[in-house]
């Protein structure tokens, strides 16, 4: 039994082994210590030896290139160019925060988090409380709503497209509909429906997404909890608001900032739908970012962009986290 | 729950919200209906057909021309494996990798422990569109030994290749953590036999350990297909040749000129297809696996 305690409680006991010291304050009977403690050397170097692929490659692939972008958003490094990158100051800086496109990207990323964030977290808790219920068929109906999150949002952006079509599915619907009296619009090239149109979408695509992380919430809070509140006189609206909403406290966090940072991520929609047009209504940050840093192989300027972007999204992250965390 | 429960409720209410449940069905099944039926249809029967029952039914003009032209236009088998290809690898590389390293920081006791785990937990918030495209730069100016001829030679930068697709997505901090919970919860004790018949760490880890993980497994092994076969933005930066495209990508060549519909809905449909015939096969494994991912809070 005395090996489970140390991993019982990684975060103090690993370090205590290598001092005898604080070892033996701890109250813990010496036999077990001094195996463990012989063990210790061995276990290091099989331990590293097991980390080492994970961690070269995520080194590799994640430390190098997050450095990087701290590098290189201070020069004029270009993805091909015989020339080296020189050091270029805050010049990426002063450029982009004169850019009215990148003020642009900045304001329409924040209007499709602002509006999708909460209508898509709302629309799945009632999802996840609509198919939480022991109602015939609720596996199928929790299946096909769910069907949107294993498509790709390449081909959901494609299926899309068609249904925005000026002669599209949404258009003849609504002439059908209205009897003719309304045609409908051009949704996706015109400048005031295009972004609305792109966050119905990406509701739909990730809807089912987060109804399946409420619905594992709900599945956490006891029913005992219910049933007492029950037997006080709680029915409907107030079961909700004092036992389960209260009860989904970690969901709604973990909600919250999937979401937001995926709102802020926006990308493959617009690149499949309206690259970024019609007159800039829907470039994002991550588009500009792309496009700066791939179509016209300007790395340095790119990585400013991705430096602020990354700046953002781990500010909001941390607040997000932070409010929620308080509330505990 | 109360709210939840019919049999509290008057008829009625029931009723209704069995009515909505239904209407939710036709708003998410209908779109993705539609593409497959429209796929078998000539693109003006696809139009002509749009405001009736039967935009979502195979009936009239139906055959499989639409996938003869996309084969006709695009190198769409090459594409398909492509993406299996590095679909498959890198699922296999990412749960040998990822669980061996969760396998050393759950069930055994060294020196720097502490700071792998925190290190690779803190990488865990920054989502990869950050930092994409230093990326980018950075896997240009990697040298990647070659077979030329009868000899290896070191070349310079990665752009269109497989390896590019690949490798910096095996090591992954959230399988890690999801495997590191998993672990952390068989008893310890089993360690402790194999260790006095004889049994050295590794073979822990591959006798006892992986046999005992199956769900950690197949939960990693859908969170690393999804995106792996679905990925665009990065192969759309890193590749450029026909030779290395994934089937992401080749929607591209959909959009020139005139849009044919049709060839749209079959490619489409192509791609879909795989990943909704595993859902459907494993959608309890797949939706489990999604809350998993959400409960870790």
């Amino acid at each position: 039994m005395s090996e489970t305690i140390p991993h019982a409680a990684p975060d103090t006991s690993p370090p205590s082994r290598h001092r005898a010291t604080t070892a033996r304050r701890q109250a813990t009977p010496t036999a077990p210590r001094g195996r463990g403690r012989r063990r210790h050397r061995g276990e290091t170097l099989v331990g590293l030896a097991m980390t080492t692929p994970a961690v070269v490659l995520l080194l590799v692939f994640f430390v190098v290139p997050v450095a990087l972008m701290f590098g290189l958003a201070f020069t004029n490094a270009r993805l091909i160019s015989p020339r080296p990158a020189e050091f270029t100051g805050t010049e990426n800086f002063t450029t982009l925060f004169g850019d009215s496109l990148f003020w642009a990207s900045l304001r329409n990323t924040a209007y499709f988090a602002v509006v999708v964030v909460p209508v898509q977290a709302g629309l799945a808790l009632v999802l996840a409380l609509l198919v939480n219920a022991k109602v015939r068929g609720r596996n199928f109906f929790r299946t096909v709503y769910f069907l949107p999150v294993v498509t790709s949002m390449v081909v959901v952006s494609l299926l899309w497209r068609f249904i925005y079509e000026p002669d599209g599915l949404l258009n003849q619907l609504i002439s059908a509909m209205s009897l003719g009296a309304w045609d409908g619009t051009d949704w996706l090239n015109n400048p005031s429906t295009a972004m609305p149109a792109i966050m119905l979408m990406s509701v739909w695509q990730a809807v089912g997404f987060h109804m399946v992380i409420w619905l594992a919430g709900l599945q956490t809070i006891s029913a005992d909890l219910y049933e007492a509140a029950a037997l006080d006189g709680a029915s409907g609206w107030r079961l909700f608001r004092h036992v389960t909403w209260p009860g989904l406290l970690q969901t709604r966090t973990f909600v919250l900032i999937t979401i937001t940072i995926a709102a802020f991520s926006l990308f493959t929609q617009i690149s499949v739908m309206t690259q970024g047009g019609p007159l800039d209504s829907t470039t994002t940050v991550v588009f500009m970012a792309v496009r700066t840093g791939y179509e016209q192989h300007a790395t340095g300027y790119a990585a400013a962009v991705s430096l602020v972007f990354f700046v953002i999204v781990l500010t909001i992250s941390l607040v997000q986290r932070f409010l929620t965390r308080e509330k505990d | 729950m109360a709210v939840a429960n019919p049999s509290t409720q008057p008829l009625g209410r029931t009723l209704s919200l069995q009515a909505v449940r239904v209407l939710l069905l036709l708003v998410f099944a209908f779109p993705i209906v539609f593409m497959f039926v429209s796929s078998f249809k000539p693109d003006a029967q696809i139009f002509a057909d749009l405001t009736s029952w039967r935009a979502f039914a195979p009936v009239g003009d139906i055959s499989l021309d639409n996938y003869r032209g996309v084969f006709d236009r695009v190198p769409a088998g090459r594409m398909l494996m492509n993406s299996v290809g590095i679909s498959t690898i890198t699922v296999v590389l990412g749960i040998f990798i990822n669980s061996l390293a969760a396998f050393a920081l759950s069930r055994m006791q060294w020196r720097g422990q502490r700071v792998v785990l925190t290190g690779i937990i803190a990488t865990l918030i920054v989502p990869f569109e950050t930092f994409a495209l230093p990326l980018v730069w950075w896997v240009n100016k990697l040298p990647w030994l070659e077979v030329q001829g009868f000899s290896l030679v070191l070349t310079d930068g990665w752009l269109d290749t497989y390896q590019v697709q690949v490798l910096p997505f095996v090591a992954n901090a959230f399988s890690i953590f999801l495997f590191y919970q998993y672990f952390s919860s068989i008893p310890k004790e089993l360690d402790e036999a194999a260790r006095v018949d004889g049994a050295s760490w590794f073979g822990i880890y591959r006798r006892i350990i992986m046999p005992l993980s199956g769900p950690a497994v197949a939960t990693v092994a859908i969170l690393t297909f999804l995106p792996a076969w679905n990925s665009y933005l990065w192969p759309l930066m890193v590749v450029q040749s026909e030779e290395y495209r994934p089937v992401m990508v080749g929607i591209q060549y959909f959009f020139q000129l005139n849009v044919a519909w049709g060839q749209v809905m079959a490619y489409a449909s192509m791609i879909t297809v795989p990943v909704l015939a595993l859902f459907l096969a494993f959608q309890r494994a797949f939706i489990g696996s999604i809350a998993s991912a959400g409960v870790k809070g």
